[in-house]
C-alpha cells in the first residue's frame, strides 16, 4: 500500500520499468532474469523458502522490503513462545478462536507448514538492499528507486534507515 | 580547577581537570554516541557505544568513565570504532524484542535514533527472541522487559536523584532484568514513590506511561534536569 503512496511518482515509473511479477497481477510463476525484486513480509513457512531461494536464483538485486523482511517484526512475535510455538499458534488460532467447526489445517497442500521460527530473508538468502520502515515511507521507496534507475548503487543515510 | 590538554581527532582542546573524555569532547563539539550516559547521574560505561582509542592504551575505553590525562591523544570516529558501535548497537537489537513499529517509543528512542544515526539498516546477527514479561502492577508507569537494554539509568535515577533505591539489577549477562524492591511487582513495592524519574530517563521504550501506545511515550528531561541543575548549580529554575 506505500508503493501506492508514490502517486504521481508511479507515472514516471512506468514506462521506465516492466512489471513482470507482483501481489496485483495474474502471473503463477516468478519469471527469470529479473533485474530488481522488492521482497516484503518475514518467512514464516517451508513456501517462504522455497519462493526465497527461486527469487536468489533468478533475480540480480534482492531488496528486503519493509521491517517484516528485514527483521521478523511483528510476525515473528510467535518467536517468543519458543520453538514448540507451531502448535501453540495453530492451535490458538484454529482451536481456541474458532467459533465454527474447529479443526487444523491438516490437507497436504493447502496451508504450507509453518517452520519452526520466523526468519528475517537474509538469515535465508543473501540480500543485496535493506529498505527499513513499517511501511517504507514513499519517499524512502522514491529515494531508492530512483538512485537505482540511475544506475547508481542505491544509499539511504539518516531519518530514511529508521525502523517502525 | 587545574585545566588539562588533550587532542581529539588530532584537534587540540583543553577541558577541567577530573572530566571525563565524553564531557571534554561534548563541551568541544564532538559528538559520541551513548545509550547508557545520563546527565546529574555518575556513568557506568554499561552500553559501550562511546567506546574510543586512546593512544596508548591497548583496548577501546568507554568515554564516559575515563577521565582525561594531559597529553591524552583520543580517537572517537575511526572506522575500527564504527565498526564495533555498529557492531554492538545490533547485538542490543538482538539480545531483545525491539519491535520498533508496535514500540510506546517509536519516534522518541534513543535506540532507534542511533541505529539509523550510524547507518544500521539491518542485524546480522540471529535475533534471540527472548521470554520477558510486561510488568504493568503499578497504577501509572510499565515496564516492559522486552525493550530493556539494562543501560541501568532508571537505577541511577531511583537511588541517586529521587533517593529510593528502588530499582535494582538481578540476574546476570543476557539474563539480567531490571527489578523493584526485592523482585517484587511495581505495583506491590513499599519504596517506590511513584515520581516517575525512571520514566523520564529511559532511552527506549522499556518504561512508560501507562496508557501510551505506539510511538506516544514522549519524555520531558526537563523534570531531570531541573533537579539535577538545582543540586549542582543552586539555579532554582527551569532552563531553556
Amino acid at each position: 500500500m506505500s508503493f501506492l503512496d508514490l502517486d504521481e511518482f508511479l507515472l514516471e515509473l512506468a514506462p521506465r520499468v516492466e512489471l513482470v511479477f507482483s501481489p496485483i497481477m495474474d502471473v503463477k510463476e516468478f519469471p527469470a532474469d529479473v533485474d530488481l525484486c522488492l521482497v516484503e513480509g518475514a518467512l514464516c513457512n517451508t513456501d517462504h523458502i522455497e519462493m526465497a531461494h527461486k527469487i536468489r536464483r533468478l533475480t540480480k538485486a534482492v531488496v528486503a522490503f519493509g521491517d517484516c523482511a528485514i527483521t521478523g517484526n511483528v510476525s515473528a512475535i510467535r518467536n517468543q513462545l519458543g520453538l514448540g510455538n507451531r502448535e501453540n499458534v495453530l492451535q490458538r488460532a484454529y482451536m481456541e478462536s474458532a467459533q465454527l467447526n474447529p479443526c487444523k489445517p491438516a490437507l497436504k497442500g493447502i496451508v504450507p507448514p509453518l517452520i519452526e521460527r520466523v526468519m528475517p530473508l537474509h538469515e535465508v538468502i543473501r540480500v543485496d538492499y535493506f529498505l527499513t520502515g513499517c511501511p517504507p515511507h514513499a519517499e524512502r521507496i522514491k529515494s531508492f528507486l530512483s538512485q537505482w534507475l540511475a544506475g547508481q548503487k542505491p544509499r539511504l543515510q539518516g531519518l530514511d534507515l529508521k525502523f517502525g | 580547577m587545574a585545566a588539562k590538554t588533550l587532542t581529539i581527532n588530532g584537534r587540540q582542546i583543553s577541558a577541567a581537570e577530573g572530566s571525563t573524555v565524553l564531557k571534554a569532547a561534548e563541551e568541544a563539539g564532538v559528538e559520541i554516541p551513548s545509550l547508557c550516559h545520563l546527565d546529574g547521574v555518575y556513568d557506568v560505561g554499561a552500553c559501550r557505544l562511546c567506546l574510543v582509542e586512546v593512544k596508548g592504551a591497548s583496548r577501546l575505553l568507554p568515554a564516559c568513565t575515563t577521565v582525561i590525562s594531559e597529553g591524552m591523544e583520543v580517537q572517537t570516529g575511526t572506522e575500527r570504532l564504527i565498526k564495533y558501535r555498529r557492531m554492538t548497537l545490533e547485538l542490543l537489537f538482538a539480545e531483545r524484542n525491539h519491535v520498533c513499529s508496535v514500540c510506546v517509543a517509536d519516534g522518541h528512542c534513543e535506540l532507534q535514533t542511533l541505529a539509523y544515526s550510524l547507518g544500521m539498516d539491518h542485524v546480522r546477527f540471529d535475533y534471540l527472541f527472548p521470554k520477558w514479561d510486561v510488568d504493568n502492577t503499578h497504577s501509572l508507569f510499565g515496564m516492559d522487559h522486552n525493550r530493556c537494554i539494562l543501560c541501568t539509568r532508571c537505577v541511577r535515577v531511583c537511588w541517586h536523584i529521587e533517593g529510593a533505591g528502588t530499582k535494582n539489577v538481578s540476574g546476570r549477562g543476557g539474563q539480567s532484568k531490571i527489578i523493584t524492591d526485592l523482585n517484587a511487582a511495581w505495583g506491590k513495592s513499599d519504596s517506590c514513590t511513584s515520581c516517575g524519574k525512571c520514566v523520564q530517563s529511559c532511552p527506549t521504550g522499556a518504561l512508560f506511561y501507562k496508557g501510551s501506545t505506539v510511538g506516544e511515550m514522549v519524555r520531558d528531561r526537563s523534570k531531570l534536569e531541573f533537579i539535577v541543575n538545582a543540586r549542582e548549580k543552586k539555579l532554582w529554575v527551569y532552563q531553556d
